[in-house]
């Protein structure tokens, strides 16, 4: 692709992006909800993250078990409460680490 | 500093209602640090996909959704033409549909549409699942110009710096970032489970079906966007079936 189509490609990535983020967000304003819809979307932000993390996680990294480094070490960091900071940078370090012992012993 | 590890991550911030924009800001403080790595490795990425720093830059600034521009960049090295990028952006990016569904009934009624629009912008992952798990019932428009900010910033810089540092990293740590994304999802996750038995339950739910669409035959075609509206959707849906009375919050 050219430059400009590439600009243009990124400009309507941007509308398809930005349509989903905001219409229901414009919209729903002056609309109440039946009960059962709110405790529905009340449940969305965690069925979301469980179903970003897995199983897709297993496959960020060049391994998987380099991955199940990483998420293990993450998922305890967490359980532990650490900051969030530590959780992201100790669950890098573990799939890095794992990655080169891998290496070392295969 | 909100997040003191006492406190748990995600849960630590008790404001009052009406939280200020500098509380914001405070709350968007780990997704802004958390964002650097995944961003500098967006930027090595589209650096490698041959990419310019103004394009790799403009499209931050303009889409702001990783996963999605991970995978346009991919697209973009693999030759694809220019509408299916567009339609697979659509599709990974209309899980935005039911965050933005979930934020239009916490945020201040009094908030105008010209805000919201604005506010819109900024519903990612994170900082929605940041501003969701807040113990205020209510979301203030400064509160949440202020996460959204801080993210953005910080994606947007991360991006253009890492099409700057391109090659001077050794390869191994830069395939070890892609663990960053999903480290921060655990990590705003796991304190979530302590509110109780529907919440984990509802996150088994969307694990387990997430995990029959991934390996199951036939439904392992479906685009990932689909895969995660269809799981996350039917998994809160059961949880609502199962437990009427929704999570229990902090301050009721």
């Amino acid at each position: 692709m050219t430059t400009t189509e590439l600009i243009w490609t990124v400009i309507f990535m941007a509308l398809v992006t930005y349509l989903p983020r905001m219409l229901p967000l414009v919209l729903l304003r002056d609309i109440k909800m039946a009960p059962f819809l709110r405790t529905c979307l009340q449940f969305v932000p965690y069925a979301l993250l469980g179903a970003l993390i897995f199983p897709n996680a297993l496959y960020s990294t060049t391994s998987v078990p380099s991955a199940l480094a990483g998420i293990c070490g993450s998922t305890i960091l967490a359980y532990l409460r650490l900051n969030l900071v530590i959780v992201v940078v100790g669950g890098i370090l573990c799939a890095y680490i794992w990655g080169r012992f891998q290496c070392v012993i295969f | 500093m909100p997040i003191e590890s006492a406190e748990g991550a995600a849960l630590a911030n008790r404001f009052e209602t009406g939280a200020t924009f500098s509380q914001g800001l405070k709350a968007g403080l780990p997704i802004a640090i958390g964002y650097l790595p995944i961003a500098v490795a967006f930027g090595l990425l589209a650096r490698s996909a041959g990419l310019s720093l103004f394009l790799t830059v403009l499209m931050s600034l303009l889409v702001f959704a990783g996963a999605s521009q991970f995978i346009a960049v991919n697209l973009i090295a693999l030759g694809t033409q220019a509408w299916e990028i567009v339609l697979t952006t659509l599709i990974v990016n209309l899980r935005h549909f039911l965050m933005s569904a979930s934020l239009s009934q916490r945020l201040a009624e009094s908030l105008a549409k010209p805000w919201r629009s604005l506010l819109a912008f900024g519903i990612t992952d994170e900082t929605f699942t940041v501003a969701s798990l807040q113990c205020q019932p209510i979301l203030s428009g400064p509160f949440m110009l202020g996460l959204n900010l801080f993210a953005y910033a910080s994606w947007v810089l991360g991006s253009g710096l890492g099409v700057v540092l391109a090659g001077g990293m050794p390869a191994s740590l830069q395939a070890s970032m892609g663990i960053a994304l999903y480290a921060m999802f655990i990590g705003l996750l796991v304190p979530s489970l302590r509110k109780g038995l529907p919440v984990i339950i509802v996150v088994l739910l969307a694990v387990i079906l997430q995990a029959v669409m991934n390996w199951a035959p036939a439904l392992n075609l479906l685009a990932t966007g689909w895969k995660l509206m269809i799981s996350a959707s039917l998994a809160a849906i059961l949880g609502a079936v199962i437990y009427p009375q929704g999570v229990k919050d902090d301050d009721d």
